[in-house]
């Protein structure tokens, strides 16, 4: 593997997990327990939007075969997507959304608080655009889950389900392969070793004040990073590539 | 009219730039001060509206009452002396 393709699939990775945590939160749009809340996951989904676009603009570039953003997210198949395993499940009821929201957007928090440091200046300068939008929607999916754990015995019940059911989906945020190595090594890659820690401790905390159990670490799901994925990836694709794919080159 | 069960309603004040006045933006349910402030910024600061919001339990605001209309306002009516247009502008003031 060369610096070159380390780079890409990292880019791909990163983007990937935007687009399609983007997706899943526009699916509550008109369907959100009230309107406040409506607006708040699709501008959660907004700003991934438009995180996924500079990135799968760089992989493009990166990639050196002319591809657009828009090819990349439109004219891939599910087993070229990187995304983690944890953006694709499904939503759920509303407790099981805002715990991927928030186990997702605490890792994003940490993830971009190093990789603006990248010795890539595009990726260092994304990140720490970012970083500003997804501590904020770590704020706010905490405060959720701290308002439903502490809230009735019914939303107690609910976001513990949805913590215990998501907890194995967890491992696969810190997972490391060849590319990662690669691009640590010239100081271009976050070092997941040093944020697993920190995520572990901000998400126990969270959980603690919301009189939650945090899960015992046990068997963790996998793939994600192999482009290997849930059945879940296929189905949303199959809708998001649709007019592309039906009508190639379609503009309006 | 089928009662309210979104949670308590908290009026939005909206600052558009610092120094400015803050103006009535509209209002958000929300349960506690948190989450009223977090929908306030989701519902009314998604076009770059503001720097700043103020929310307000909507009960703690004291309203005049329309009934009150002719008491209150009406006296006004017919108080030209009391604006300001009758005065000369001292030389050299722009800024009045």
């Amino acid at each position: 593997m060369t610096e070159q393709q380390a780079l890409y699939k990292y880019c791909l990775r990163i983007g990937d997990d935007a687009l399609i945590q983007s997706y899943r939160l526009s699916e509550w749009c008109s369907n959100a327990p009230m309107l406040e809340e409506d607006l708040a996951l699709t501008n959660f989904a907004l700003d991934m939007i438009g995180r996924a676009q500079p990135v799968l603009t760089y992989a493009g570039k990166t990639e050196g075969k002319g591809r657009t953003d828009d090819d990349l997210a439109y004219r891939r198949g599910e087993r070229d997507y990187f995304n983690h395993l944890l953006a694709e499940l499904p939503n759920g009821d509303f407790a099981y959304t805002v715990a991927r929201l928030f186990l997702m957007s605490t890792f994003e928090y940490f993830f971009f608080g190093e990789l603006q440091h990248s010795a890539d200046a595009t990726l260092a300068a994304v990140a720490a655009k970012t970083l500003k939008e997804v501590k904020y929607h770590m704020t706010h999916a905490a405060d959720w889950v701290v308002r439903l754990g502490d809230g009735t015995a019914e939303s107690h019940y609910r976001i513990q389900q949805a913590v215990n059911e998501l907890w194995m989906y967890t491992g696969e945020l810190f997972e490391t392969d060849e590319a990662d190595a690669l691009l640590e090594d010239k100081n271009i890659a976050v070092d997941m070793g040093r944020i697993r820690p920190e995520w572990k401790s901000r998400v126990t905390n969270v959980l603690t004040e919301a009189t939650l159990a945090t899960p015992a670490d046990g068997y963790m799901q996998t793939g994600g990073h192999k482009g290997i994925h849930t059945e879940h990836l296929g189905h949303i694709l199959s809708e998001m590539q649709y007019l592309q794919r039906a009508y190639p080159e379609a503009t309006w | 009219m089928a009662t309210d069960s979104q949670l308590d309603t908290w009026e939005v004040f909206m600052q558009s730039k610092p120094g400015a006045n803050y103006i009535h933006a509209g209002s958000v349910h929300a349960s506690d001060k948190k989450m009223a402030l977090q929908n306030a910024r989701d519902t009314y600061t998604r076009r770059g509206e503001g720097t700043s919001i103020w929310v307000v339990p909507s009960d703690a605001i004291v309203a005049s009452n329309p009934d009150d209309s002719d008491m209150f306002f009406d006296p006004a009516d017919d108080k030209m002396y009391r604006l300001p247009t009758f005065y000369v502008m001292p030389e050299g003031a722009k800024a009045i």
